[in-house]
């Protein structure tokens, strides 16, 4: 890599999150010189709205991505702690809101079991949990449940409800959540062994470190991340259905990439998966606006995902 | 497909290969300064040189694996250059490396497809090395290394190459089967063809080569004639100024250490390692001298806990320890400083974070970092260890030697009793090396103990006050520095006085 | 001498333990089949023709699933947009095929197996070319290849010409050979020329050593771009096949063969990690996987518990494998 290559690399690497906002901004004045006024306090509330259970869907998918791994089964996770959580509410809003992350949990320890302990591919090991947890939740509401559950009122103010009529509520969820990522990443042990575990595993246990507990913990925190972001979808969509947070599966992969967090692992920030969550969302919402079909819109989602990635790696090499 | 063993176009000209001024840099680190080497047809050449002296770099190059950033290539006096091993293939140029190049999940058969190497020709140079009758459906992750070295070169043969280079192949190959390969190179000489030779072991290159070529620190520094005594001008050649460090420093012999027995070595057996005991005490640097593949590996990897002893102790203030993971030995005071720098180390990230690695190393230390604390403890390893650099830049931009300091650095923040240097300098410039080997013998000063391997033997002398010499797997001879010249061994490191023996 | 004779075993013993060394997993694999096919009869005596041909009508587009995904595995990588080529080509198919007979509907096939092998190739070319990992790539074209089968065909629809489902779901020769079964010897017909030529020991070379396959003379990216290519033929095969067995266009057939593509391979004992494996387990682990949501509801069980069963059995057959690599470093 030339000296000059070099330099750019870490000017971008330094100001990638200034980069992600202006496009983010620009995103946005791209909407509003669409259609002049579109972008006011309520269109920037539903955006966070959205945003939410995506960026925190994105943030187990960031913590896993550092390490190195990919968890293919967030959205199945979140699907069926949403699902659990509304049908086991009528017994209790609490009881349900605890089985529905218990979901996340017990299905992130699976995870991590398999990919720490028996060394399983990350994507392998998510993928067939990822079968395991829909074919059950299958067969959970085959089996025990007459209807499509509702929603607790709870669980709608917390997805869709607001603070000083802008302010979603889920947005104060998701901040709590970004700040203590964004800061336990960067300042505790924990966060430093995910960074190690994705840059070098080998060289992570000759310094001491028994990867596995670190990876078992980290799939865990994932799995529970999705299940949080599964209810506060169904809050935010007020449904609970059994495909319910699907289509977020390639969106959180995608907010991650955005972000800047290298897929091989070893680098990457929370705050960049924020950005790229709503830049996700931004866009939708430009392509809403524009009429675009459903069809065009993955067809954009995609070929945006391979520049920024193709962009990355030009730009951040790896050598 | 097969070139004409006896090209007199070539030979008149003198020279075969010529290449002159060959440089190559991988990012800050330069691997070839200014490399010439001229083969003439008809003759086995040596290429000699200290580790990271740009032998394999240069062999590369050749063979078009590589592409040079300077210099020039000339073949049969025409200039070349090969963008791909096929291209250098095609003319007459081949390579058989150390670690067998065949494909191991193919069989013999189709690696020959895959190739385009002839079949029958193949088998004859199989039978030549003593492989008649050769199963070619195996597949080459079935077979031992030894055999696949001479599949590989049975392949290299087969396709007749003008000039053969043979990179460390005798390092994986018994006795003998080495004078097979031998007679193989001979006969190539006697055809009119080339060989190149790479090899550690300076007898084998008397015994068969016509000429070396000495490479130190990517630069070409000599061209010798082993046969005539040349030896000693080898050896010189290869060791540079360090040869006169190593005379300056015996000026003060270093004193055999008294202090307590830090870990204690008893009937060790792990892979090649054979039954190693001996005793490391506080406050001294014990050497061990080994070619590759002694056992020396095994060795560190079962005190450093990387792998498991099948038998035997490790003693760590008199008691048995058993590590199952290097955790277990870094508790018990034991750390290693691997050979390759980027195996211990976190590229992507910075100098502060690779240092402080250690100290979140527990579940108990996964909490807030302290920030100020821990800046205060890398700062004082930097400084100690002259670490050239911004604290905060990735590792991967540094230098191979600044890598290093990094990598020990780590364990001066961490703390450890015993330091296990596995070949701490391989590949780093002089300068460094200096400092390395003087912190070492500082840190032994100050209490440590410190075990250190290095595939340079001239360089035993400059850190260390007591040596121990593995052959074969077993301890085979132990001597206080003061005798460990070169010289003393080399004769040691290879099994002498059978230099044949196994 | 010792070294050589140690070297090369050549009694019949040897052999045999070096045969169940390699085919071993694939042995496993149809007597695990075989197994499942026995339970089938015992709980279902009746278990004709009929239900043999519906069997080989469901495998017959995961087989093709499974053998796209396996190539690309072979040279080291993985295509996560299997799925959405299958249901691309499908519903290109169908657009195409609308109301015309059985030659030009031949025809049409040809034409898509064509185009659909040149999106696999821009995959592989895309991955080689920008150097960012497959997993993100394919990812990210899985979005490409499925919007755009949704800008084919906005809906599933009916109208694939009967006489081109007939080609997959009668029984020609004999009640027990369906053609769904004939069928799938498109897979050797390719994938035997193939894996004899250099080109194709290239793609096992890629995915087994890179560094020994540079070495070795072997172009990388090309070899690299022909696995996803054939990849993306046999995904077009798959989408046709679905089109003969369902006799609809579906833009969104594509997710589920994704996810059980990969299943297949995994029991069919291709290395994840490249340069292991062949095509003759991946297929029988197709039928497995078909065979036993089939097997559910002879038994009178919810086959919503297909999906389970099947990540179950992928994850313990993961687990497995990985037990092997543990065991071994330790």
């Amino acid at each position: 890599m030339s000296s000059r290559a070099a330099a750019t690399a870490r000017i971008v690497q330094q100001n990638s999150i200034i980069v992600l906002i202006a496009l983010l901004v620009a995103l946005a004045g791209l909407i509003e010189v669409i259609r002049p006024g579109a972008v006011n306090a309520n269109w920037v509330s539903n955006i966070l709205e959205f945003a939410a259970p995506l960026g925190i869907l994105a943030a187990g998918q960031t913590l896993v991505v550092i390490t190195g791994g990919i968890d293919l089964s967030v959205a199945n996770v979140a699907t069926a702690a949403a699902y659990i959580m509304a049908s086991q509410a009528p017994f209790g809003v609490t009881r349900g809101i605890v089985a529905g992350l218990l979901v996340g949990v017990v299905v992130g320890l699976v995870n991590g079991v398999g990919v720490a302990v028996f060394r399983v591919q990350p994507l392998i090991m998510t993928l067939a949990m990822g079968l395991v947890v829909t074919g059950t939740l299958n067969v959970y509401s085959q089996a025990a449940v007459r209807s499509v559950p509702g929603v607790p009122a709870v669980i709608h103010t917390l997805g869709s409800g607001t603070v000083l009529e802008y302010v979603p509520v889920s947005l104060f969820l998701w901040a709590v959540l970004a700040a203590v990522l964004i800061i336990g990443l960067r300042g505790t042990g924990f966060g430093r062994l995910l960074y190690a575990l994705g840059d070098n595993q080998e060289a992570t246990r000759l310094a001491g470190v028994r990867g596995w507990q670190v990876l078992l913990t980290n799939y865990m925190a994932c799995g529970l991340l999705s299940a949080v972001a599964g209810i506060v979808l169904a809050g935010t969509v007020n449904a609970a259905d059994l495909s319910l947070a699907n289509i977020l599966l390639l969106p959180s992969v995608a907010a991650v990439v955005i972000g800047g967090t290298s897929i091989f692992g070893g680098s990457g920030s929370y705050s960049g998966t924020a950005v790229g969550a709503l830049i996700l969302t931004v866009l939708n919402s430009v392509l809403t606006l524009l009429d675009v079909p459903d069809a065009v819109k993955q067809v954009l989602y995609g070929a945006i995902i391979v520049l920024l990635a193709a962009a990355y790696t030009r730009v951040l090499g790896r050598d | 497909m097969a070139a004409a063993p006896n090209d007199d176009s070539l030979t008149d000209s003198g020279s075969l290969l010529e290449a002159s001024g060959l440089a190559k840099h991988f990012g800050p680190v330069v691997a070839l300064r200014s490399a010439d080497l001229r083969v003439r047809g008809g003759e086995i050449h040596a290429l000699m040189g200290a580790n990271g002296a740009g032998k394999s770099t240069l062999v590369k190059i050749l063979t078009g694996a590589l592409t040079a950033d300077g210099g020039t290539i000339r073949l049969g006096g025409r200039a070349r250059t090969f963008r791909s091993t096929s291209e250098a293939r095609k003319a007459g140029l081949i390579c058989v490396y150390q670690d067998p190049s065949l494909l191991p999940d193919l069989t013999v058969l189709q690696n020959l497809i895959l190739t385009a190497t002839p079949i029958s020709s193949f088998r004859r140079y199989l039978a030549d090395l003593g492989l008649g009758g050769f199963d070619l459906s195996t597949m080459p992750r079935e077979l031992a290394r030894p055999t696949l070295s001479l599949l590989d070169l049975a392949r290299a043969l087969a396709i007749e190459p003008q000039l053969l280079l043979l990179d460390e192949i005798t390092a994986s190959l018994p006795a003998d089967l080495t004078s097979r390969v031998f007679s193989v190179a001979r006969q190539l000489r006697a055809e009119g063809r080339s060989v190149i030779f790479i090899s550690h072991r300076l007898a084998e290159v008397s015994a068969l080569c016509d000429r070396a070529t000495v490479l130190r620190d990517g630069k070409t520094v000599g061209v010798v004639e082993p046969a005539q005594g040349g030896e000693e001008r080898i050896v010189k050649l290869m060791l540079g100024p360090v040869a006169e460090e190593v005379a300056a420093e015996a000026a003060s012999p270093s004193t055999p250490a008294t202090g307590a027995v830090a870990v204690e070595v008893r009937d060790l057996k792990a892979g090649t390692l054979n039954g190693v005991s001996f005793t490391l005490r506080f406050g001294e640097v014990l050497g061990v001298a080994a070619l590759e593949g002694q056992g020396e590996k095994e060795l560190f990897d079962c005190m450093a806990g990387v792998r498991r002893p099948e038998s035997g102790q490790i003693l760590v203030g008199g008691k048995a320890r058993s590590f199952g993971h290097p955790a277990d030995a870094i508790r018990a005071g034991l750390v290693l400083i691997p050979a390759d720098r980027l195996q211990a180390l976190l590229r992507q990230r910075s100098v502060r974070e690779n240092i402080a690695l250690p100290f979140v190393n527990r579940i108990a230390r996964w909490g807030p970092i302290n920030p100020r604390r821990e800046k205060r403890r890398v700062a004082t390893a930097v400084k100690r260890l002259q670490i050239d650099t911004r604290v905060t830049s990735e590792v991967r931009r540094l230098s191979g030697g600044n890598q290093q300091k990094v990598g020990i650095a780590r364990w001066l923040a961490g703390g450890f009793k015993t330091l296990l240097c596995f070949d701490p300098t391989r590949g780093i410039d002089i300068g460094t090396k200096r400092q390395i080997y003087g912190l070492v013998k500082e840190l032994a000063a100050n209490g440590s103990a410190v075990l250190l391997f290095t595939s340079e033997l001239p360089e035993i002398q400059l850190a260390c006050n007591r040596v121990i010499v593995l052959f074969g797997g077993e301890l085979v001879d132990e001597m206080p520095a003061s005798d460990a010249d070169e010289r003393a061994l080399l004769r040691a490191a290879h099994g002498l006085p059978s230099e044949e023996g196994e | 001498m010792a070294t050589a004779a140690a070297a090369a075993p050549r009694t019949s013993g040897i052999r045999f333990g070096r045969a169940a060394r390699r085919y071993g997993w694939t042995i496993a694999v149809y007597a695990l089949f075989a197994v499942l096919m026995v339970v089938t009869l015992i709980i279902k005596p009746d278990y004709g023709a009929f239900e043999w041909n519906t069997l080989t009508l469901a495998a017959l587009p995961l087989a093709f699933a499974a053998t796209a995904q396996t190539i690309v595995v072979l040279s080291g990588g993985i295509d996560l947009s299997v799925g959405p080529l299958m249901a691309l080509a499908n519903v290109l198919a169908l657009r195409a095929m609308l109301g015309h007979d059985l030659g030009y509907s031949l025809i049409v096939a040809l034409i898509v197996l064509l185009e659909v092998t040149l999106a696999g190739a821009l995959n592989g070319a895309i991955i080689v070319l920008t150097r960012v990992p497959d997993i993100v790539i394919t990812l990210a074209t899985s979005f490409i290849w499925a919007g755009l089968a949704l800008l084919v065909l906005a809906k599933p629809t009916p109208g694939v010409p009967f006489d081109f489902q007939n080609l997959a779901q009668g029984s020609t020769l004999s009640a027990w050979i369906p053609n769904a079964l004939l069928l799938l010897l498109v897979i050797p017909l390719v994938w035997i020329p193939l894996r004899r030529s250099r080109a194709g020991l290239a793609i096992y070379a890629v995915g087994s050593d890179r560094n020994a396959a540079f070495r070795s003379g072997v172009n990388l990216g090309l070899s690299r771009v022909l696995a996803y290519a054939v990849g993306g033929f046999f995904a077009a095969c798959g989408g046709l096949a679905l089109s003969m067995t369902t006799g609809v266009g579906s833009p969104l057939a594509g997710t589920y063969y994704t996810l059980s593509g990969v299943s297949a391979i995994v029991l069919g004992g291709v290395s994840l990690a490249g340069g292991r494996g062949g095509m003759l387990g991946p297929v029988a682990a197709a039928y497995i996987l078909s065979l036993i949501p089939a097997v559910l509801i002879y038994l009178g069980i919810d086959p919503n518990y297909g999906q389970m069963i099947q990540g179950v059995l992928i994850v313990i057959v993961v687990m497995i494998g990985g037990l092997g690599v543990v065991l071994r470093r330790a």
